[in-house]
């Protein structure tokens, strides 16, 4: 069976004493961020990613990975213990999670939220593993205007999670492609928008972009609003469910987990998609319809496990295809192309133990999680505690250093504050970042693709609809900008995002 | 006519200028031809495209339905500006005055921007971080930053 050599190779290297070590401070420092609200994953990839540089690829990766589901785990943990969400994919667990703990049963609901999430993330990773070589597969046989039409797919399902309206989000991926444009042209050697300033010939550094629009805009949205954080702490007492609560909890978790699957692998799809889903979906069959909102232990099992089995399957499109699928799997991509990898089909083959590897330790990481936060649960709430007047320099700061360090040139903290101030100006304008930050990693890609259908179809636009694997991307593109459009689910779309 | 959401019409006319500019720029380079496409074609025809998306967002913040004008509030300078003069003063300082003076003097003035400032917690914060990151970042991954003042 190749699937349990290729899983044995992956736990190999995940077991190494170096990766454990480095996906346990991921998981870490993932927690600890997914904890403290104001500074969502994106920034925190973004600001530890200097971390990273001096390690190997497959390690950098891996205590990425460990701080993307770490900060989902920590999310949660302060949804239901103080009704805050670290995350935006935790929000719908603050819901009847907080509620729970209202009522005395702060342990079950975390409880049901960890065991949720670990076995959602049992079985998206071996999802991963076991339909990742087909796509890859799948992903040699495509051709550029294939390629070109899956980005657009990708691009424009990705917009479902934008909770504003979608033309502007539209506008944005469009405005993050033109961005990703700036800097040398690769075919042609020409340098686009660069004002013959040197720190642009290679293009805007991805880095700057994430920390810009997602570290510093956050940052300075945040400080306009009045800090009026409550900050107190419940016992927890009575971790294990009873045996009522666990045969009400069983059934959504599988049902969390499948949902959160599929949903991970679209483009688009994502934990925080996959949480409302799978909130609305329990709300919708359960018997106990009615006690929904006021502390149904569904509507944590539900949507804890359903973001958590998205977290992992949405590494499938990335790992397979080279497309991220949210702005956490473009800031993959950025890292990936910082240790010299290429994003596709091509990882599996040349690096099998970075690939393997990596899925393997996404179930590590999980079972650490559980591990660590369960313990640890006091100090995370003391974490709470902190005031965020001291919080905020020290993201900036570490922001800043990343920066630099990228190549040790002011000019990228330069180009770093102007991004800032126009990420804040579109947070300003309702307008999203994070279809902003997808469209500038896939930018360059898409030109690529682009030019090459139409240099292989000798400049017949044609190619994108005559080519099958195409057409059909292309259709399934269209049908999902209509069934956005059908007013009764933009309705629900709009309801879904109220609580966000 | 009357606006009836500020930040629709504001986004609008920042979609039209962006994509207007890539557009022109664009011009500047080669467009080649559909078989050989040159390095204008592709960010031309997406400015335009955004251009015109741009043309829709001003036009929709006419017909919105709103009735409370969707305005984009209030700007908040302080933090704004220190923020963002305390990046630009980093990238400013850290090659000529060093990590050592320029890092700390950074998070005071980001701390300034906040609205609880007091000087005790700003310097002790700062005093906090800076040993932090001198343990982190320099001691522990060894990046190259410039400690000191340079004396050239």
């Amino acid at each position: 069976m190749d699937l349990i050599a290729n899983l044995s190779l992956g736990f190999a290297t995940a077991l190494s004493l170096q990766n454990l070590l480095y996906a346990f401070i991921g998981c870490l420092l993932g927690t600890l961020i997914g904890v403290l609200p104001g500074i969502g994953p994106v920034a925190t990839i973004a600001m530890l990613l200097p971390v990273t540089y001096g390690l190997s690829p497959t390690t950098a990766l891996i205590m990425l990975a460990g701080i993307f589901y770490g900060a989902q785990y920590g999310g949660s943990t302060t949804a239901i213990l103080v009704n805050l969400p670290g995350e935006s994919s935790s929000v719908v667990t603050a819901i009847d999670g907080y509620q729970m703990a209202r009522r005395g049963k702060a342990g079950t609901a975390l409880f049901t939220a960890g065991f949720g999430s670990f076995f959602a993330g049992c079985v998206a990773t071996l999802v991963l593993a076991a339909f990742a070589p087909a796509l890859a597969e799948l992903a040699f046989s495509f051709g550029p205007a294939d390629y070109f039409s899956l980005m657009v797919l990708g691009l424009v399902g990705a917009i479902i999670l934008s909770s504003g309206s979608i033309l502007k989000a539209i506008c944005m991926i469009l405005m993050g492609l033109l961005l990703g444009l700036i800097g040398t042209d690769v075919n042609s050697g020409v340098m686009r928008y660069t004002f013959g300033i040197p720190a642009l010939f290679d293009g805007i550094d991805f880095v700057c972009v994430a920390m810009g629009l997602f570290g510093f805009a956050e940052v300075i949205s945040n400080l306009s609003l009045k800090d009026k954080r409550e900050t107190f702490t419940n016992k927890v007492s009575g971790l294990w469910p009873s045996m009522a609560d666990f045969k009400r909890m069983l059934p959504a978790v599988f049902r969390g987990t499948t949902l959160g699957s599929v949903l991970g692998i679209l483009p688009g799809g994502g934990a925080v998609l996959s949480s409302f889903a799978a909130y609305t979906f329990e709300k919708k069959i359960s018997k106990y319809s009615d006690e929904f909102g006021k502390g149904a232990i569904e509507g944590v099992a539900g949507p804890e496990s359903a973001n958590n089995a998205a977290a992992q399957t949405s590494f499938i499109p990335l790992l397979t295809m080279g497309i991220p699928s949210n702005a956490v799997m473009a800031l993959m991509v950025g890292a990936m192309t910082i240790h010299n990898i290429t994003p596709g089909p091509q990882v599996m083959q040349n690096n099998p133990e970075l690939f393997w590897g990596l899925i393997a330790s996404m179930w590590v990481g999980n079972l650490m999680l559980v591990i660590l936060n369960l313990p640890m649960l006091g100090v995370w709430v003391k974490l709470l505690t902190i005031p965020y007047r001291f919080l905020y320099p020290a993201i900036l700061v570490f922001c800043c250093i990343g920066v630099y360090s990228l190549n040790s040139n002011v000019a990228n903290i330069y180009i770093t504050a102007i991004l800032s101030v126009f990420g804040y100006v579109l947070a300003k304008l309702g307008c999203e970042a994070a279809p902003m930050l997808l469209g500038f990693v896939l930018g360059p890609m898409m030109e690529e693709y682009f030019r090459r259908a139409l240099i292989l179809s000798q400049g017949s636009y044609s190619t994108f609809v005559t080519n099958p694997i195409s057409l059909s991307l292309l259709v399934a593109t269209a049908g999902l900008i209509t069934i956005m459009a059908v007013p009764s689910i933009k309705k629900k779309r709009q309801e879904a995002f109220q609580e966000d | 006519m009357k606006i009836k959401s500020q930040k629709d019409f504001l986004s609008g006319v920042l979609l039209i200028l962006v994509g207007g500019a890539f557009a022109i720029g664009a011009t500047n380079y080669n467009f080649g031809i559909a078989v050989r496409p040159g390095p204008g074609y592709f960010p031309f025809g997406l400015g335009i495209i955004l251009a015109l998306l741009g043309i829709v967002v001003l036009t929709s913040a006419f017909t919105s339905k709103r009735t409370d004008g969707d305005p984009i509030g209030k700007i908040p300078w302080r933090p704004l500006l220190c923020i963002v003069g305390a990046i630009v003063f980093f990238g400013l300082a850290l090659p000529r005055l060093g990590f050592v003076i320029s890092f700390p003097l950074m998070i005071i003035m980001t701390a300034a921007g906040g609205s609880e400032f007091t000087w005790k917690d700003a310097v002790l914060n700062a005093a906090i971080l800076t040993v932090m990151s001198y343990l982190i970042f320099i001691y522990g991954l060894q990046l190259t930053i410039p400690l000191w003042p340079a004396l050239s």
